[in-house]
C-alpha cells in the first residue's frame, strides 16, 4: 500500500535525524591520513645531513605532466651536497601541473623524492604554487623518517 | 474624524506586525530547513556563524545585500524588475486574512487579530495567493533564457492544475462550516482537538496538503526550479536582492500556507484542549502561541518531506494532479454535500472520509503496481 510505504520512507529520514553525525569539523578536527597518502613532495636527506638526490633527472623524465624542473651540478668533493657525483642545484615542482601520481617517487633510484602528507596547498597566486628545494627538503633538525636507519654511502 | 484616524493607525500597526512576522519568519525557516535537512543527512548543518549557527542566515542576507544587482543583456527591463515584486507581494497580502489570535480588547475597543476580517476572507486568500504565478511566469519570460522560460511555464501549468484541487478540497469545509469567514471557521473548531476540521475532512485535508505543497513549489513538486533539469528555473538570471526576493517569497509562502492549513484544519489559534478565550492581552498571546506552534509543526513536515521524497517527473506530476487528486477532490465534495444534506453527524463524515482515503490508497497502489508490472 502506498500509505504504508510512505510511512516507512518518512520514518527512515526521521530516524536519521537522531543518528550520530559523521561530519569531521575540519580545521579543528582532522582525520588520520592513510600511510600511503600522496600529498606534497618531500626531498629526503641522509642521517648525516647529505641530500639523497643525485640529480639524475629520472623523476623529471617519468613525470607525466612535466611538473619537475631540475638543474644538476657537479659536487665539490671537499664539501659535497649529496653522496653522488652530482646533486640537484635547482629542483622545482609545479604543484598546479602535478597530478600527485607518485611516479617520481617510484622512479627515484635514491629514494630522494617522496610524497609527503601535506595537503593544504591553497595559494593566492600561481607563482606560489611552484615550490623549490627549500620548501621540499626535510630540515636537518627534523627526524628523517625511515631513512634514518640507512647509513650514507660515500663515493670517492 | 478622530475615530477614523485611530482606526487607520490600528490597521497600519497590524499590517506592520503581520508583515514583520511573515518576513521575519524567513531567516528562521531557512535556518530550520538547513539544520533539519542536515540532521536527516547525518551532518550538523550550519554551525560556524554565531552560537549553534544561529546567525548564518543573517550573514547570508548581509552578503547578498552587498552583491551586485546584475541585469543581463536582452532581458525585458520593466518586467524583469517587476517580477520579484509580483511574486512576493501576493504572499504578503494573502497573509492579511489569517487570524493570528482571538479578538482582544484594548482601551475598550475590540480588535480582531487579523489585518482584515470580512465575510469572503477565504476566497480573498485564494484570489490573491494565486497571483504570484504571474510573477514567476513573467520572471521566466523576461529573462530571455530558455531554462527560465521553461521553469516559468512549468510553474503556470502546475499552478493551474493544482489550483483546482486546492479550491475543491476546501469546499467540503465550507459545506460543514457554512461560512467563508476565516475567523468563523476557527471559532467553530474551538473546544479541544476533536473539534478540528481535519477529523471532519480527512480526505479533504490530504488533498489540500498535497495541492498546497504544489502551490508553494516545494519538493517533491518543485519542478519550476528543478536544479538538475533547468539550472535555477525561473530565477536563473537573477542575482543580488532580486534573487533574495524570490527566495523570501518561497519561504514566506510556506509560512503563510502553513498558517492557512493550521487555520482551516487544525483549529487555528485554538489550543488542543477546551479553552474559552477572553479578550485580554494574555489570551491573544496564548492564541498566537498555539497558532505558531501548529505552523512550526507544519513547516517541519514540509522540511521533512523535502528530506524524504525525490522530485516527481513532469508527466507524473500532471497525472497525479489531473487523474488522481482532481477526481478525489470532486468525490470528496460530492459525498460531503450528500452527508451534510442528510444531516449526518460529524464523526460519521470523518469516518467516511478516512475510509475513502484508505480505499483510494489501495486502488492507486494497485494501479501503479500493475502498470509497473506491465512495463516489465
Ligand atoms: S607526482 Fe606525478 S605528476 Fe607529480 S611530480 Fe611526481 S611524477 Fe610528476
Ligand atoms: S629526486 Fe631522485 S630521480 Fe629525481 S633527480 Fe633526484 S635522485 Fe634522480
Amino acid at each position: 500500500m502506498l500509505l504504508v510505504e510512505l510511512i516507512k520512507g518518512f520514518s527512515v529520514t526521521l530516524r536519521h535525524m537522531f543518528r550520530r553525525r559523521v561530519t569531521v569539523q575540519y580545521p579543528e578536527q582532522r582525520r588520520r591520513d592513510a600511510p600511503i597518502f600522496r600529498g606534497r613532495h618531500r626531498l629526503q636527506r641522509y642521517a648525516d645531513g647529505l641530500e639523497r638526490c643525485v640529480g639524475c633527472a629520472l623523476c623529471a623524465s617519468v613525470c607525466p605532466s612535466e611538473a619537475i624542473y631540475l638543474e644538476a651540478a657537479e659536487n665539490d668533493p671537499t664539501n659535497p651536497v649529496s653522496p653522488g657525483e652530482r646533486y640537484a642545484k635547482v629542483y622545482q615542482i609545479h604543484l598546479l601541473r602535478c597530478i600527485y601520481c607518485g611516479f617520481c617517487e617510484e622512479a627515484c633510484p635514491e629514494d630522494a623524492i617522496v610524497m609527503g602528507p601535506e595537503y593544504e596547498l591553497a595559494a593566492d597566486a600561481r607563482a606560489k604554487c611552484v615550490i623549490s628545494k627549500k620548501d621540499m627538503l626535510t630540515p636537518r633538525e627534523a627526524g628523517f623518517g625511515d631513512y634514518e636507519t640507512f647509513p650514507a654511502p660515500r663515493i670517492g | 474624524m478622530n475615530e477614523f484616524l485611530l482606526d487607520t493607525l490600528i490597521i497600519v500597526i497590524k499590517i506592520g506586525v503581520v508583515f514583520g512576522l511573515v518576513i521575519g519568519s524567513v531567516p528562521v525557516l531557512v535556518l530550520a530547513e538547513r539544520k533539519v535537512l542536515g540532521w536527516m543527512q547525518v551532518r550538523p548543518g550550519p554551525n560556524r556563524v554565531g552560537p549553534w549557527g544561529l546567525l548564518q542566515t543573517l550573514v547570508d542576507g548581509a552578503k547578498v545585500f552587498f552583491k551586485e544587482n546584475i541585469i543581463p543583456d536582452g532581458v525585458e527591463p520593466l518586467t524583469y524588475r517587476l517580477a520579484p515584486l509580483l511574486v512576493i507581494l501576493p504572499v504578503l497580502i494573502a497573509a492579511s486574512v489569517i487570524p493570528f489570535g482571538p479578538p482582544v480588547k484594548i482601551a475598550g475597543r475590540e480588535i480582531p487579530l487579523a489585518i482584515a476580517d470580512f465575510d469572503l476572507s477565504l476566497l480573498f486568500f485564494f484570489a490573491v495567493a494565486t497571483l504570484s504565478v504571474y510573477g514567476i511566469v513573467l520572471a521566466g519570460w523576461s529573462s530571455n533564457n530558455k531554462w527560465s522560460l521553461m521553469g516559468g511555464l512549468r510553474s503556470s501549468a502546475q499552478m493551474f492544475s493544482y489550483e483546482i484541487t486546492l479550491s475543491l478540497s476546501i469546499v467540503g469545509i465550507l459545506l460543514t462550516s457554512g461560512t467563508f469567514r476565516l475567523t468563523a471557521i476557527v471559532g467553530q473548531q474551538s473546544g479541544g482537538f476533536w473539534h478540528w476540521n481535519v477529523f471532519l475532512q480527512p480526505l479533504g485535508f490530504v488533498l489540500f496538503l498535497l495541492a498546497a505543497i504544489a502551490e508553494v513549489n516545494r519538493t517533491p513538486f518543485d519542478l519550476p526550479e528543478a536544479e538538475s533539469e533547468l539550472t535555477g528555473g525561473f530565477h536563473t538570471e537573477y542575482s543580488g536582492m532580486r534573487f533574495v526576493m524570490f527566495y523570501m517569497s518561497e519561504y514566506s509562502s510556506v509560512f503563510v500556507m502553513s498558517s492557512l492549513i493550521a487555520t482551516l484544519f487544525f483549529g487555528g489559534y485554538n489550543p488542543p484542549f477546551p479553552y474559552t478565550f477572553g479578550t485580554s492581552w494574555f489570551d491573544g498571546a496564548i492564541g498566537l502561541f498555539w497558532l505558531l506552534a501548529k505552523i512550526g509543526a507544519l513547516v517541519f513536515f514540509f522540511i521533512w518531506l523535502r528530506g524524504t521524497l525525490p522530485r516527481l517527473r513532469y508527466d507524473e506530476l500532471m497525472m497525479l494532479g489531473w487523474k488522481i487528486l482532481f477526481p478525489l477532490a470532486f468525490l470528496n465534495l460530492i459525498f460531503t454535500a450528500i452527508l451534510v444534506a442528510l444531516n449526518w453527524p460529524g464523526w460519521l463524515l470523518g469516518l467516511v472520509g478516512a475510509g475513502a482515503l484508505v480505499l483510494t490508497d489501495l486502488v492507486v497502489s494497485q494501479i501503479l503496481w500493475r502498470r509497473r508490472r506491465a512495463a516489465g
